[in-house]
């Protein structure tokens, strides 16, 4: 019951091998964090209103029930920047005194049972002052809006602001400009596995160990030793099996820092299991944006300037170690897209209301963004009477190395041509006489484009700009060769469903001549892999694929000079492969295996020459690259009912160099299918008074099987330049070109009716809302 | 709180003597009192269908079913698919095709699949998507899902 990675000949970077991570995930033994039996459980006792003072907790007779009262000299969560006036503003671990949003952690109720747990929660007496909730983006930037925190005046807590020089004049000589309101509405990023946590304290050490679904082991010490004031020895933090996280187990949750405490005050294990219920509500949240975008263009529909301006509503606090500025920033700086203009101005805000804390979810602003961005070309087209081809080919950038009007640089992307390689695969004169005939018999059909950059594999330069308290970016690996003749891959990085194990086996099997079924990748356990900043951001591969790389290099150079000395060659002419060292062109070799035992075993034989052990670390902190893709999407529209369903989508995609195809492809399947639900179906809903009416999932809806359209994929393989494996990151590329497509194409199926869907997701009651608008107006 | 209860649970072939509360899902009892952690739980209110097994021949979702609902019924979990080293053809199929990422949906697909195609092995492409539409995945897109399913669909009616 192994894995398929027997072979030899060919390298193994390139090949769809089969993943070494499935055979125990299929068969039940998979080991994730609450299949861990505990002496305690915790259920929390949230807040059921959105603002207020707390003025009564009080327990059940003789129940644990542990409060802010009780943590004293516990920190707060206050993750910082140093730029764009950002406001610390802190969370404490358990409600203090104040709540700010429905399901924020008030109480933790300990029992033998999750049960019993359940019941106590069920029975504190909770009394809270209720004061006005503010809820909507713009509405807490209205004067007098309710104040989220009275650090952050106005609500405002992080403000970016950018203008080149020659913007006004370059304005001011457009030909024409074209504006477009879009909304984009509240998600969840919603992985399979809700959050949970197991913390054991271990007597004969004072140690804890957190098991938890974190994306990030290393920096979830760090910040809960900051938190608890405790050494970073004591404590030991474990990602087993995650069952996914697409960026909402990046941020710090609170609950897992009052698990420490728990574990160290009782002495003992505590566990806590999230219900989808409080993961709906009171998990991490995202893309709840308002953005403007104005394009000036000249009279041959090019583009001369773009000016934005972005309303990111962050929630009540903001995320650890990112912050909530992640979703603004990121909007302000990667808002220019692939698309060539030299004048830009952005005003990006983030802001405060009494709502789930906003956290990083796959693609980040990026599909917001690049929807904005791709109706404002659809926009535009319209507006010159052209295709939306055509204002693409005459606007995406095509020489590099290219510095946005931003100031980032993009290496290498191949915009036009994966546009071109997709116009070419879908057919569109062969759509569009379709569409024409259907429309005729009253069938609605639209074909969407979406043409996007997406920054993947960035190090610590990128994020020290955003002026980040921790800067991420490096990652390192360590890689032995043990006595045993087995290869063992320590890594920094933390991956959770990407099959990362497997794509690094393939790398270090070419590089030093092994089969990738004697590699062990071992990750998220912070007493055994080297401090790292886990998996987000589609940097695993780049980063740790680097790190892998340099690290394989070192010693395979050790493995030479080793071979050299027992075979008594030239390093020069040793090959390794196969498992084995060899002469090349002579029949003498030795086992990689019996080099690396006595690389332990018999230094003495090396006469000081070689440092005894076969272990070698590298570490990576690359500058950043961009992966590219053109996405279209064919949709029909129910006019009658407000219903879409989205027929065919494709694909056409740049990620450099591709290590293992079946993962990558994978990759891109399960970001479109977050981005259609992104486009049609997922929405967090408050009420007027800050309560959630969605807080299960027939409620909040996942696409299943039946609303996903067959996915057609072609790749091109631009090999980049900085990255050193020239392999990029497409983890996120699916959810940031997929809303924009789907969106696009109900627009274009919806010409003839004159409206203009620019809100996400484009539910059947907003369709049916803009069509029956567009009657009454006729 | 309330007394508990004795029952029989026969998972894969094996009882299991456990005394619960008459609260006790079925997914809990599986999973906490017999120890078979690889059901998995997603949601607790029978949408996602991480926690399907089969009972007595039927997918079932197990957090819907209470445990002594399921005394003296035949429980299957996705530890007893394989025959020792040798996977299921579905198992392999979703190797095979990549099916799975996280792994975390996947005992449940597996399990909805086995059921629906023992029952029904010669259902249609279309029938067999509203099948798979019972449970969620957030990691494949379905597509690798689809892919597998069908797969071992063919492999299980050649056997």
């Amino acid at each position: 019951m192994t894995a398929h990675t027997k072979g030899s000949g060919l390298k193994w970077v390139g090949r769809a091998i089969r993943r070494v991570e499935d055979p125990a995930l299929l068969t039940g033994q998979g080991r994730f964090t609450a299949d861990l039996a505990a002496a305690h459980w915790v259920r929390f006792v949230r807040s059921p209103v959105a603002a207020g003072k707390i003025t009564k907790i009080a327990a059940p007779q003789g129940a644990m029930v542990i409060t802010a009262a009780d943590l004293k000299g516990v920190k707060k969560i206050t993750p910082m920047l140093h730029k764009f006036n950002y406001k610390a503003v802190g969370q404490p671990i358990l409600a203090n005194a104040v709540v700010r949003f429905v399901g924020e952690p008030v109480a933790a109720a300990v029992a033998a049972s999750e049960e019993a747990a359940e019941d106590i929660a069920d029975l504190v007496e909770l009394i809270i002052d209720e004061t006005t909730p503010v809820t909507d983006g713009r509405a807490a930037l209205v004067s007098g809006a309710p104040q989220v925190h009275a650090e952050a005046p106005g609500n405002v807590i992080v403000e970016g602001n950018f203008k080149t020089p020659d913007f006004d004049a370059v304005w001011k000589n457009a030909a024409k400009v074209v504006k477009v309101d879009a909304r984009s509405r509240r998600q969840n990023a919603t992985p399979m596995e809700a959050r949970a946590g197991h913390a054991s304290y271990d007597a004969s050490t004072g140690r804890v160990t957190l098991t938890c679904g974190t994306q990030m082991p290393h920096l979830t010490r760090t910040a809960i030793a900051d938190l608890l004031g405790m050494p970073e020895a004591d404590l030991r933090v474990i990602a087993p099996d995650v069952g996914g996280g697409f960026g909402q187990k990046m941020a710090l949750p609170a609950e897992y820092a009052v698990l420490v405490w728990l574990a160290r005050k009782l002495k003992s294990s505590v566990a806590w299991t999230e219900d989808r219920r409080e993961n709906l509500i009171a998990s991490f949240h995202s893309r709840d944006q308002y953005v403007t975008l104005e394009g000036a263009f000249d009279k041959n529909a090019k583009l001369l300037a773009l000016r934005a301006d972005v309303v990111a509503n962050v929630g009540a606090y903001s995320c650890y170690p990112t912050t909530c500025g992640v979703e603004p920033l990121m909007a302000m700086a990667e808002m220019p897209g692939p698309y060539d203009f030299r004048a830009y101005e952005c005003r990006a805000r983030g802001v405060l209301t009494n709502t789930c804390t906003m956290a990083p979810y796959r693609g980040v602003s990026r599909p917001v963004i690049t929807f904005t961005l791709e109706r404002l070309m659809d926009k535009a087209a319209a507006a010159f009477a052209i295709d939306p081809v055509d204002i693409r080919r005459r606007n995406l950038i095509d020489k590099f190395p290219y510095t946005s009007a931003m100031g980032l640089v993009y290496d290498e992307a191949s915009y036009r041509e994966t546009l071109e390689m997709a116009v070419k695969a879908i057919d569109v004169p062969a759509f569009r006489a379709r569409q024409k005939q259907e429309r005729a018999q009253g069938r609605h059909l639209g074909i969407g484009f979406a043409t996007f950059s997406e920054r993947t594999g960035y190090g610590s330069p990128a994020f020290a700009a955003r002026g980040m308290d921790i800067v991420p970016g490096w990652d390192t690996v360590v890689l032995s060769v043990d006595p045993s003749g087995y290869v063992e891959a320590r890594i920094g990085s933390s991956p959770h469903g990407q099959g990362l194990r497997t794509s690094l086996a393939q790398i270090i099997a070419d590089e030093i001549g092994v089969t990738p079924d004697v590699i062990k990748v071992t990750h998220g356990d912070t007493d055994r892999s080297p401090y790292g900043w886990g998996t987000f951001g589609s940097r695993s591969l780049v980063i740790s694929g680097g790190a892998t790389l340099i690290a394989a290099r070192k010693v395979r150079a050790k493995l030479l000079t080793i071979a050299s000395t027992m075979l008594e060659a030239a390093a020069g002419d040793i090959v390794l492969e196969n498992g084995m060292a060899k002469v090349a062109g002579t029949d003498r070799s030795v086992p990689i295996a019996k080099m690396a035992r006595e690389a332990y075993t018999q230094t003495h034989r090396f006469k000081g020459e070689i440092e005894p052990g076969l272990t070698e670390t590298g570490s990576y902190d690359p500058p950043g690259t961009f992966s590219n893709a053109c996405h279209v999407a064919i949709v029909v529209v129910d006019v009658e009912t407000g219903h879409v369903t989205v027929e065919k989508f494709l694909v056409a995609e740049d990620a450099g160099r591709i290590i293992n195809p079946m993962i990558a492809e994978g990759q891109v399947h399960g970001g479109i299918a977050q981005g259609i639900g992104n486009a049609l179906l997922e929405e967090i809903v408050y009420d007027e008074n800050g309560g959630i009416l969605t807080a299960n999932l027939a409620d909040y809806m996942p696409p299943t099987a039946r609303e996903m359209p067959p996915i057609e994929l072609h790749h091109m393989e631009t090999p980049s330049t900085t990255s050193i494996t020239q392999a990029k990151g497409l983890g996120e590329g699916g959810s940031i070109g997929a809303p924009a497509a789907v969106i696009n194409a109900i627009n274009d199926a919806l010409t003839p009716f004159g409206v203009q869907i620019d809100e996400m997701p484009a539910t059947p009651q907003r369709i049916r809302a803009a069509l029956r608008a567009a009657e009454k107006a006729a | 709180m309330s007394a508990k209860t004795e029952l029989t649970l026969t998972i894969n072939g094996r009882d299991h003597a456990i005394a619960v509360e008459p609260r006790r899902t079925l997914a809990d009892a599986i999973r906490e009192d017999c120890g078979q952690t690889g059901t998995h739980i997603g949601c607790e209110h029978g949408i996602c269908g991480a926690c399907t097994v089969i009972v007595d021949g039927e997918p079932v979702r197990s957090c819907l079913m209470f445990a002594v609902q399921a005394a003296g019924k035949k429980i299957r979990t996705v530890e007893g698919l394989a025959n020792g080293d040798t996977l299921h053809p579905m198992q392999q199929a979703f190797m095979d095709n990549h099916g799975l990422q996280c792994g975390f949906c996947t005992p449940g697909f597996l399990m909805l699949a086995v059921g629906v195609l023992e029952r029904e092995p010669d259902i249609s492409d279309d029938d067999l998507l509203d099948v798979l539409s019972s449970n969620l995945c957030r990691c494949t897109g379905y597509q690798n899902i689809i892919k597998a399913v069908r797969a071992a669909a063919k492999e299980m009616r050649g056997k």
